[in-house]
């Protein structure tokens, strides 16, 4: 379970965050929605522990323990994964050989052997398989030169191989073709378990006819402001965020 | 390109974050008096038994330096600070004793030498069996381990150490010597010349391409004893070999000159490939201490399509004066120059290269990388000279400096000089710091923060390492690592 109680988070002395309770039970998939700048990839970020963003108050439990309390890195390998809206180039540095650093970072977290190159290319290749993806983008190096299409589909592919347990996917379906869409679709369906917490935050509701959320929350101002079943993607999609902005102020 | 990658990864990362490789083997040995002078130069060539004409050099180096360069200081115009070396406050000789009965094989050496290699983590007797790297050992002056002998000599392929080169191989090295550094070109090239100990002499014959790669490791020992390296490798006509030279020090306190020569000379259609890993003392985290590394080399593509290929890893030493270069004499004879060079703390390297275009359609490749962590400052200095005859001449040059930290300095000097119309230069350079974007994105993957820079710092230097014999690229990655260390956060 994810419980975020009361969290205010401020960006270089500006509140962004004003009191978020937000709570995903096991197993669910939740969608957030909300207008530019309310505050969702500062929710994201702060959930993976960027330095600036600085909670002021407030908790993040995951499964009873704080978050906040955690290096970024300690939270990845606890099983944190955030897909990032803009996606960071790593020049010289191949898609393969990256997600093999993350993934034996992980395993020597839980203490398991570090797998090794033809073990880890076998692992990669199939899950590019299961995707349907090009196991060209292996090679390639990580998101340089990617279109913002491939660059997704890249995120896509690291978090089926790291199998995370709790899932922050930060606009990954925004500016997809229907193919890519599907592809994100199917990674988040993939992974959808009784175990697992999956946040989606989407401006769209194309990708929540693929991936049916179990709830959808509307994040304006700093703070969750609506909740409802998967129909309120359907209101929010026709009718704006007009009334709900209003609402938070 | 991933099977590279994926080599270095097995790279096993080292945790003590001071300079590992601080230690002293106890040898016995024997030395020249402190200082210099015509004596000194006599005794050390007295030592060696050299023929006249080796003293006649020395001595011809030893007065222009007295004269010339002494008297003038050292060099001024490179973006380095260091006091005054006192020239007279070292020795510049020194042999371990075991040198009187010289080893025929291994299990004559010192064993303390062979447990040194093997804290290195050299071992070897693996190196030879598995790598099939044939290594001239080089310990403080002396060479003291020869390997793979046999298999050269077979295809006439001379990989001794200078000293038995000037015994053995008398008229080689006296037709080579000095042609490409000549005795007087600088002044730490002249003092090398003057006083030079020992290195290692490479001849590869007309149309044979040397069956392994031909390493040499070098290792300063003798507290107070300057290092004079001197290395000369002659490609002739058609053949091939590739070079490696790599070195580590022990830890010390007082700052130690090394002022080393090398000279390569390709002919027709021949190649070098020339690569080295530096990691010599580079000071403590306050500057103290550490290496001045004043190094002289050149190579001269003499004969028509020859190449000359340099590949530096520069992790070491708290100064380093270094421009490893070309002279493209041949016609369409190519030179290359890959170098990664790092400095932390108070660590100072002003380093790059000069290509010197003299033939027809000679061609020349720079490629630059320097990472600057902690106070250090990390210079490029890089000469591009086209000459008149060299028509449709090409080069092109990238720089690249990436900095770690707000304390640190990264600097690009390019000075290029075109006196034939129809050349072509191209000239990149950038200047840039690890973002928090991508060190925040390897952390979210479950990477700590070291890795993390690790990462992105081998990502950056990876063209040049791409250009390193494999096992060496390992080695490389692993100093970068060490030499990184405790530089961010
Ligand atoms: N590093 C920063 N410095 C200053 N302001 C910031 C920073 N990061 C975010 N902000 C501000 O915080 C607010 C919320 O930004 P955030 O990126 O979280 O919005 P968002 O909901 O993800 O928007 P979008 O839908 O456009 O992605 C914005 O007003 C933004 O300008
Ligand atoms: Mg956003």
């Amino acid at each position: 379970m994810l419980e975020i109680k009361g969290l205010h988070v401020s960006v270089q002395g500006s509140v962004i965050l004003n009191g978020l309770d937000l709570t995903v039970p096991e197993g669910e998939v939740h969608a957030i929605m909300g207008p530019n700048g309310s505050g969702k990839s500062t929710l994201s970020y702060t959930m993976a522990g960027r330095e600036g963003y600085v909670a002021t108050d407030g908790q993040i439990l995951y499964r009873g323990v704080n978050l906040l309390k955690m290096s970024p890195e300690d939270r990845a390998r606890e099983g944190m994964f955030m897909a990032f809206q803009y996606p960071v180039e790593i020049p010289g540095v191949s898609v393969l050989y990256f997600l093999k650093a993350a993934l034996n970072a992980h395993r020597k977290h839980r203490g398991e052997k570090e797998v090794d190159a033809i073990e880890f290319l076998k692992l990669a290749r199939s899950n590019a398989d299961t995707l349907g993806m090009d196991h060209e983008m292996l090679n390639r190096q990580v998101n340089m030169g990617f279109s913002g299409g491939e660059k997704k589909r890249c995120e896509i592919l690291q978090m089926a191989i790291l199998q995370p347990q709790l899932l922050v996917l930060d606009e990954t379906d925004s500016g997809l073709d229907i193919d890519a869409l599907k592809v994100v679709a199917k990674g988040v369906n993939n992974l959808r378990s009784e175990n697992r917490t999956i946040l989606l935050i989407t401006h769209y509701q194309r990708l929540l006819s693929h991936v049916v959320p179990d709830k959808v929350h509307v994040l304006s101002g700093g703070r969750i402001v609506a909740s409802g079943g998967k129909d309120l993607a359907l209101t929010l999609e026709r009718k704006g965020y007009a009334e709900f902005s209003t609402e938070a102020a | 390109m991933a099977t590279d990658t994926d080599t270095l990864a097995a790279t096993q990362r080292l945790v003590d974050s001071e300079y590992g490789y601080g230690f002293v083997t106890e040898v016995e040995e024997d030395r020249a008096p402190k200082g210099l002078n015509e004596g000194v130069v006599r005794y050390i060539s007295a030592k060696k038994e050299e023929p006249q004409w080796l003293l006649d050099w020395r001595l011809r180096a030893f007065r222009a330096w007295e004269e010339r360069y002494l008297p003038a200081g050292d060099p001024t115009w490179a973006k380095l600070r260091y006091p005054p070396i006192n020239y007279q406050d070292a020795f510049y000789y020194a042999a371990p004793k075991s040198q009187a009965d010289r080893p025929r094989s291994l299990d004559e050496v010192d064993p303390e030498l062979l447990k040194t290699y093997d804290k290195l983590g050299i071992p070897l007797h693996e190196r030879e069996v598995l790598a099939g790297v044939a290594v001239d050992a080089v310990f403080d002056s002396v060479s003291v381990a020869t390997t793979y002998k046999a298999a050269l000599a077979e295809k006439g392929i001379i990989f001794c150490a200078m000293s038995e080169a000037v015994r053995e191989h008398s008229d080689l090295v006296k037709k080579y010597l000095g042609t490409v550094v000549p005795y007087s070109d600088n002044s730490f090239a002249t003092l090398n010349s003057a006083v030079f100990s020992d290195g290692t002499f490479v001849y590869v014959p007309p149309g044979v391409r040397c069956p392994m790669e031909l390493s040499t490791y070098f290792r300063i020992n003798a507290e107070n004893t300057g290092q004079f390296e001197r290395t000369l490798v002659i490609a002739d006509k058609g053949s091939y070999v590739s070079y490696l030279e790599g070195c580590t020090a022990p830890m010390r306190d007082e700052n130690q000159l090394h002022a080393a020569v090398v000279e390569l000379v390709a002919l027709d259609d021949a190649e070098i490939k020339y690569s080295t890993v530096q990691n010599w003392y580079p000071g403590n985290k306050h500057g103290e201490g550490g290496i001045y590394n004043f190094v002289t080399k050149r190579g001269a593509c003499r004969g028509r399509n020859s190449k000359i290929s340099w590949t530096q890893v520069e992790t070491g030493s708290a100064i380093t004066w270094k421009y490893p270069s070309c002279i493209l004499q041949g016609d369409n004879s190519v030179g290359e120059f890959y170098s990664v060079a790092v400095t932390n703390n108070y660590q100072q390297a002003d380093t790059g290269t000069k290509m010197i275009h003299i033939g027809a359609n000679t061609r020349s490749t720079i490629i630059s990388k320097s990472i600057s962590a902690g106070h250090a400052q990390n210079t490029y200095r890089g000469l591009v000279r086209i000459q008149p005859r060299a028509h449709s001449a090409r080069n092109f040059t990238q720089c690249d400096g990436l900095l770690l930290g707000d304390r640190c300095g990264a600097h690009t000097v390019p000075y290029i000089e075109v006196k034939n119309s129809g050349a072509r230069v191209e000239h990149e350079a950038s200047t840039s710091r690890i973002s928090d974007d991508q060190l925040f994105y390897c952390m979210q993957r479950g990477l700590g923060a070291e890795d993390g820079v690790n990462l992105i710092v081998n990502g950056f230097c990876k063209v040049v390492f791409q250009s390193l014999p494999m096992e060496f690229a390992v080695e490389a990655q692993k100093l970068l690592e060490v030499s990184l260390e405790g530089s961010i956060g």
